[in-house]
Order: structure tokens, then C-alpha cells, then sequence
């Protein structure tokens, strides 16, 4: 086994930007797409700020309808397809995921760092479409108003495109890591629960984003070549369109929310130091809601014109896939239950996610309800519950993942009391700013308006001043961490006495991830008191 | 507890609401019961379970078969009946009652068309009788629209290229808010509509006599808006363009030879027979394709169409 010497690890061997640009290390491709996905988040962050200040008053604040448009376009394009998706599963679960399974590596790692190289060309293409032009279609580039607009929609398309790629190459590694990499003893159900979702996130990126390829590259011909398949004046059906990205894009959901659900398994029994509460139904909960929700796209589409008996199937369907959710969240309760609970950032981030997702599950019922649901449809309430299910539990989840990993990713320790300060900031403004927005919906304020009536406009300007509040939380955030850099590097090992194979080798890793060859011991969350082992393994 | 009812959602104004908004309570009751449980216990739990030391031993609980079977069942038994419950509420609102006034909506960017059975239009308001169904056939003319009305509770996409449909039987007198909800552009915020529910001798004064705004509003401006929203630009130019019609561009005191040779002066009366009685004599060089438009103008409508051409020079 290769010597390292002391204070050698994988971020300063080897060393220079080209061993980083060329580097097959599933370490260093988390950490590169990581800073990838927050320069992006900022980016998304800000144009969200800037969306919530033209709200501030009805008709012009700060800019023209075209501009709101596009910025509104572009804050959720870019928080959906070059922020949220990779976040955790690229960025992260890179970084973390052959760790916990006690592997040097993922299955491919060139294949892994060609997905990078796809992300980059990707985000490149779509920055370009921002530059040269923009998009006002709205995130879900609905025909025949995409087909039909000006601007770079087709290089945003083809950029989403080719995003979409990177996203298969990743769930192809991770479904083949997980697969063929575990440690020796490590069985399906002694993996982190962190895994099983992950593996469950690459299943739906393999199948449903190929959709979506397809589609994006219909709209592309669409546009180009005026080939008639969705635009009603050459014969095609808009409608058709709807299905083709919904059929995509709620699996999409999935791919958003699973991976969140996969750090709160992982923050959870560590800060309660107690073993997971139903390892086995929060694991195939994940598989089921991979599956079932393949079959729920039509919920998107109540007030579309679509069948009635397709609807009633629709939101059948939906309902169903509301109970594995709604089990997780009483397991991660049943969890805390008699623990030792350490309320370190991590665990608060956890511990608001559990109410932030549990907001965003329950107001899914109302639009699962197909009567309620037309009321409800394409009002701030819609608005309203994706932020909560994507911000309240991704983002949340994602912080509190960066929190928990961020000692192992770069070996330091932040400053705990900003931590808490600032989640309680996030906490707080995150609610001012969208819980006003159920109100404003089901008071019928539709989304998208550039211009509104002026009896919204206090809920307006309430929900502004929220996300100031949310805004000052995420940039102090970002201020404590970044500030880490400046001093030496504190972390040891384990600091929060977590019980799977990240914590077992030093912070950060060497390049080879461990100096020995990891074997399991111990279940991923046992946190019994340590018997007498015979036979006890030399781990070193 | 009417003060939340008004607070979370518009006033209910149609026979839809009611079921509809029952369903929102329920769900809304079942929500909070459920909230309140999740964030009691993550709150008892962060105080009473602190860590208190680095070396507390916690009980190894793996699971517990009744309970999950528990929370797993209720949750189901739960959302089985917001299914059906929704379910029910949405097919009433599918099928609109045989005896409904039809009126077609049309959305272009960004405004909104509607057209009565006897071809009366109107643009961006229209009339309908209290305590009767109205069904809507909508359709669009450019990208996908969407006619919202929150007072009653009702909401469908205008699709380009086919025909969907929404119906309401309006419960109370007033002037109801329409909203487009399908992103459509720069305009989108902007394509409102409303709704005038008169009671129904009131509802029959307007069929005869028009908007209090057709009534006041200078005769040369009505009829520009005649010209715009029946249909005459689709034929007749005014900047002297040849159409399917003549154009109005100085027709004005012109004589015009007719297909039988006879030379006629227009005038008053010969503006008011070409449409009310388009068939009665052609221009030399156009087909007889005008349609009549008797019982589809007011009287005060004629009369603006007269003075708008007049101005035509």
C-alpha cells in the first residue's frame, strides 16, 4: 500500500490546475462540479432577488415586462438544470457516495469526469443563450408560445440538451459503483440509506432523462425546421408537448427530492446518535416513489383539456405517491425519538427541512385534488409548494449536506454560531417569503404576472421583504464558509461521530480515499455501545 | 370563521364554489391537524432529547410493525377520500347543463374575445344572466391561454387548434375578475377580462342596447370599434388597399357602379342597406360575400360606422 506523507491529501496531491482539469478522482469532480452548481446558485439567487423587487409594486419597479420575463425564465432554468439537479447526486454524492461505500472510486471515473466536461459545455451553451439574446418561454418552454418567441431558445434547448447527458452519465456510475464497489460485507440493506436513494435518483435519470433529450430535440426541430409535431398551425399538437416534458420533468421532481431525502437519512442518526427508525421502508420507499412516479405526469395538467378519466388515474396516482413520502418523514421523527440530540447546523438544517417538506407534501393534497386543483393551478400557490418541496427540502437538505461534508470536503470547521444564525435566517425568510405566496394563490394571483391587480400588492411586498431576509441568510452562509480558507485546517477525522466509511479515513481524504482496505464492522447507523470483537480486523 | 374564509380565498360566486371550497377546508383541517403533530414533536424532541453528554447510550429501535403500519394506513384511508372528494367536484365541472348559454372565448395576445350564439361580440367583458349556466367554448387564436375566474372557481386552457370548454352558473349580481393563467408573453399580465352578471332584466337591456359605454361613447370612435371587433377590417381596408370588399378610404360621397350598372351615391342610407342588406346591390368587381349583420348591430352602432367612414378621407 502507497505511504502518504503527513498532511497530503487529495485536494494538495497532485498538485497544479492541470492535474485538477484532468483529474479521474471522484473527489475532486465533486468538488469542481460543487463550486459549479453554487456559482450558479448565486447566479439564480440573484435573479430570483431581482424577480421578488419588480414585485415589490405592480407595473414597472425596476424593469420591463421583457426583462421580468426573461429573468423569471432564466432563474428557473438555471436553478432547476444547472443547480438543483446536479446539487446533490454530481456535487455531493460525487464527493461522498464511493466513500461511504468504501471504494477508491467510482466504477468509471473517466466517464465521471466526461460528465463534468458535458455540465461545463452545457452551462457554457446556456450562458451563451443568456448573452446572445435570452429566453422568455419560462422554464417549461411550452409550445407553441416556444416555438413561436424570439430570442435563443434553441440554444437554451439544446443546452438543457446536453445537460441532460452529463445527468445520465453520473446515475450509469453510481448505479454501477453501487453495484459492483461495495466494501467486503457490505450487503443491500447494511448500505447508507444515503446510497439506496442516490441509487434510486440515477434509475429515474437513466430513464426519464432520455425523454427529455428527445423533446428538447423535437422543440429544436421544431423551431428550425418547422417539422409540425406540436405547433397546430403545421398539423401538430401543443398539448403533446406537455406530455412529452411532464413525462420528463415530474420524474424530474424526483430526481430533485430523493437525493434531499438521502441527506436527512444521513444527518438524522448521526446527531441523534441512534440507529435509523425503519431502515428498510425508508429504503424501498425511495424505489417506490422512483417508480410510481413515472406515472403521475398528467397531475400538471388538470386544466390542459386532457381526459377526464386520465386525469382521475392522474391523481389517483398522486395520492399514492404522497404515502412513502409521508412514511419517511414519521421515520426521520420516529428517529429523533429518545436520541442524543446535537443541534449542530447539520441537524438544524435537518430539523427544518422535516417542517419545510412537510408544508410542501401537505399542500400537494390540495393540487391532487382535481377540483381544487383548477382553482389552484398556475396561481402563486403552485409557486408556493415547488418552493417549499424543492427549496424547503432540496436546498435545505443540500445546506445541510454541505454543512455535515464540508469538514471531510475540505478539512476545516466553521465558525457553529454563525451556522445557526444564519439557518434561523434562512428559516425565517424562506417562510416570510413563500408561505405569503399560498395566500396570494388561492386568492387567485396567477404566476408569471409582470403586472397585477392592486389588491395583491401588500402580500407582494411582504413576500419581497422575506426574501431579503432569505437572501442576507445564504450570503452570510457563504461568508462563513468561504471564511475557512483562512486558517489551517482543524477537522478531525469524525467530528460528528458518524458511523459510515466517510469518517473512518482522515479530513480531507487522501487520494486513494483509505489507507486500508475497508471492511464492514458495523451496520451504517449502530450506534450500540462497542462489544468485545473477536477477530478484530487491523485497521491500519 | 368568515374573516379566513375571506382572507384565503375570493368570494364564492358560483354553484361550483361551494363543493369546491368545502374540499379546500377539509384538506386545509386535515393539514394543520397533521403540521401541528410534525412540528410539536421535532420540537419536543430538540429540547427534551438534547445531547447532554458525549457518552449517552440511545435504545437500538429498528422498527415498529404496527406502527408503521399505523401511520402508512391513516395517511391512505386520508387521501383515498380527497380522491374521490376532488374526484366528484371536477366532473361536475366538466359537464356543463344542456340548457347553457354558449358563448365562444377566444384569446389572442392579449385579449380576449367572446362571441354570443346571434354573432354579437364582445371584447374583454361580457354580460350573462344570474342563476343561469353559461358554458364557455374556448379557443385560441395564436399560443395556449387560460381563462381563470377565481370567484367561480373555474379555470381551463385555450388551446390553439381545438375546442375545450368550462361552465358556471353565476350565484350573484356584480363584475367578476378573468385572468389568462398560461404564460403567453409580454402581455400576459395584462390579458384581463371581466365578467358583468346582471340580474336578468338587466341582462336583457344589455342584449338590446349595448355597454352604458356603446351609449355615450362619440359616435366616429364607436364605429371604429364596430370596424375592429365585427369583422369589417377582415374585407374593407382604410388606407385604400383593395380587399374583398371596397375600402372605406374616401368612399364617402363616391359614386360607385353596381354589377346591374347602376350608379348609386354613398350616403347615409346606402351605408345602412350594405349592412343590413348586403345583397341588395354589389359593387362592380367584388363577389356577394358579405354576410347581413341584422340583429347582430345596434342601431346606435350603424350610426358609427356612418360617422367613422365619413371621416375617412
Amino acid at each position: 500500500m502507497a505511504h502518504y506523507a503527513p498532511g497530503e491529501n487529495y485536494l494538495n496531491s497532485p498538485p497544479g490546475l492541470w492535474s485538477w482539469l484532468s483529474t479521474v478522482d471522484h473527489k475532486r469532480i465533486g468538488i469542481m462540479y460543487l463550486w459549479s452548481i453554487l456559482f450558479f446558485f448565486l447566479i439564480g439567487g440573484l435573479m430570483a432577488l431581482l424577480v421578488r423587487i419588480e414585485l415589490l409594486t405592480p407595473k414597472q419597479t425596476i424593469m420591463t415586462a421583457e426583462q421580468y420575463n426573461q429573468v423569471f425564465t432564466l432563474h428557473g432554468a438555471i436553478m432547476v438544470f444547472l443547480f438543483i439537479i446536479p446539487s446533490v447526486p454530481a456535487a455531493l454524492g460525487n464527493f461522498v457516495l464511493p466513500l461511504m461505500l468504501g471504494a477508491k472510486d467510482v466504477a468509471f471515473p473517466k466517464v465521471n469526469l466526461m460528465s463534468l466536461y458535458i455540465y461545463w459545455t452545457g452551462a457554457l451553451m446556456a450562458v451563451g443563450a443568456i448573452v446572445l439574446g435570452g429566453i422568455d418561454t419560462g422554464w417549461t418552454f411550452y409550445t407553441p408560445y416556444s416555438t413561436s418567441t424570439g430570442g435563443a431558445v434553441s440554444l437554451m434547448t439544446l443546452a438543457a440538451f446536453v445537460l441532460g447527458f452529463s445527468s445520465i452519465l453520473t446515475g450509469v456510475n453510481f448505479i454501477a459503483t453501487i453495484h459492483k464497489l461495495r466494501a467486503p460485507g457490505m450487503g443491500w440493506f447494511q448500505l447508507p440509506l444515503f446510497i439506496w436513494s442516490m441509487y434510486a435518483t440515477a434509475l429515474i435519470q437513466i430513464m426519464a432523462t432520455p425523454v427529455l433529450a428527445i423533446t428538447l430535440l423535437l422543440l429544436f426541430m421544431e423551431r428550425v425546421f418547422h417539422i409540425g409535431i406540436f405547433d397546430p398551425k403545421l398539423g401538430g399538437d401543443p398539448v403533446l408537448f406537455q406530455h412529452f416534458f411532464w413525462f420528463y420533468s415530474h420524474p424530474a421532481v424526483y430526481i430533485m427530492i430523493v437525493p434531499g431525502f438521502a441527506i436527512i437519512s444521513e444527518i438524522i442518526p448521526t446527531f441523534s446518535k441512534k440507529t435509523i427508525f425503519g431502515y428498510k421502508a425508508i429504503a424501498f420507499s425511495s424505489v417506490a416513489i422512483a417508480i410510481v412516479g413515472f406515472l403521475v405526469w398528467g397531475h400538471h395538467m388538470f386544466v390542459s383539456g386532457q381526459s377526464t378519466l386520465a386525469g382521475a388515474i392522474f391523481s389517483f396516482l398522486t395520492f399514492l405517491v404522497a404515502i412513502p413520502s409521508a412514511v419517511k418523514v414519521f421515520n426521520w421523527l420516529a428517529t429523533m425519538y429518545r436520541g442524543s440530540i446535537d443541534l449542530r447546523a447539520p441537524m438544524l438544517y435537518a430539523c427544518s427541512f422535516l417542517l419545510l417538506f412537510s408544508i410542501g407534501g401537505l399542500t400537494g393534497l390540495y393540487l391532487g385534488a382535481m377540483s381544487v386543483d383548477v382553482h389552484l393551478h398556475d396561481t402563486y400557490f403552485i409557486v408556493a409548494h415547488f418552493h417549499y418541496v424543492m427549496m424547503g427540502g432540496t436546498v435545505i437538505a443540500f445546506l445541510g449536506g454541505l454543512h455535515y461534508w464540508w469538514p471531510k470536503m475540505f478539512g476545516r470547521m466553521y465558525n457553529e454560531r454563525l451556522a445557526a444564525i444564519a439557518c434561523a435566517l434562512v428559516f425565517v425568510g424562506f417562510n416570510v417569503t413563500f408561505f405569503t405566496q399560498f395566500v396570494l394563490g388561492s386568492r387567485g394571483m396567477p404566476r408569471r404576472y409582470y403586472n397585477y391587480l392592486d389588491q395583491f400588492q401588500p402580500l407582494h411586498a411582504f413576500s419581497t421583504y422575506g426574501s431579503w431576509i432569505l437572501g442576507a441568510g445564504l450570503f452570510l452562509t457563504a461568508g462563513y464558509l468561504l471564511a475557512t480558507f483562512r486558517k489551517p485546517m482543524d477537522a478531525p477525522a469524525n467530528p460528528w461521530g458518524g458511523k459510515t466509511f466517510e469518517w473512518e479515513t482522515q479530513s480531507p481524504p487522501i487520494t486513494h480515499n483509505f489507507d486500508f482496505d475497508p471492511v464492514l464492522l458495523h451496520g451504517p447507523y449502530d450506534y450500540r455501545p462497542a462489544k468485545p470483537r473477536e477477530n478484530e480486523p487491523v485497521a491500519h | 370563521m368568515n374573516w379566513l374564509h375571506d382572507f384565503i380565498l375570493p368570494k364564492q360566486a358560483s354553484t361550483l364554489s361551494g363543493n369546491i371550497d368545502n374540499l379546500f377546508w377539509f384538506i386545509t383541517a386535515i393539514n394543520v391537524v397533521f403540521f401541528a403533530l410534525i412540528a410539536i414533536l421535532v420540537i419536543h424532541f430538540m429540547r427534551k432529547y438534547r445531547r447532554k453528554s458525549e457518552n449517552e447510550v440511545t435504545p437500538h429501535i429498528t422498527h415498529n410493525q404496527t406502527l408503521e403500519i399505523v401511520w402508512s394506513v391513516i395517511p391512505l384511508f386520508l387521501v383515498i377520500i380527497i380522491f374521490f372528494w376532488g374526484f366528484h367536484g371536477y366532473v361536475n365541472a366538466q359537464v356543463a347543463p344542456a340548457n347553457s348559454i354558449e358563448i365562444q372565448a377566444t384569446g389572442k395576445k392579449w385579449v380576449w374575445q367572446f362571441e354570443y350564439p346571434d354573432g354579437m361580440r364582445t371584447l374583454n367583458a361580457f354580460h350573462v344572466p344570474v342563476n343561469r349556466p353559461v358554458r364557455l367554448v374556448l379557443s385560441s387564436e395564436d399560443v395556449i391561454h387560460s381563462f381563470f375566474v377565481p370567484s367561480f372557481r373555474i379555470k381551463k386552457d385555450a388551446v390553439p387548434g381545438r375546442y375545450t370548454e368550462e361552465w358556471f352558473t353565476a350565484t350573484e349580481p356584480g363584475v367578476y375578475q378573468v385572468f389568462c393563467t398560461e404564460y403567453c408573453g409580454k402581455g400576459h399580465s395584462d390579458m384581463l377580462a371581466k365578467i358583468y352578471v346582471d340580474d336578468e332584466a338587466a341582462y336583457q337591456k344589455w342584449l338590446l342596447e349595448g355597454d352604458e359605454e356603446i351609449k355615450t361613447m362619440p359616435l366616429p370612435e364607436l364605429g371604429k370599434l364596430v370596424y375592429e371587433n365585427k369583422g369589417c377590417a377582415t374585407c374593407h381596408s382604410l388606407d385604400g388597399t383593395r380587399g374583398q370588399g371596397p375600402t372605406w378610404k374616401g368612399t364617402w360621397g363616391a359614386m360607385h357602379t353596381m354589377t346591374d350598372g347602376k350608379q348609386i351615391k354613398v350616403d347615409e342610407n346606402y351605408i345602412r342597406e350594405s349592412i343590413l342588406e348586403p345583397q341588395n346591390h354589389i359593387v362592380q368587381g367584388y363577389e356577394p360575400i358579405m354576410p347581413t349583420f341584422k340583429g347582430l348591430i345596434r342601431d346606435r352602432e350603424v350610426l358609427g360606422v356612418i360617422e367613422y367612414i365619413k371621416g375617412l378621407k
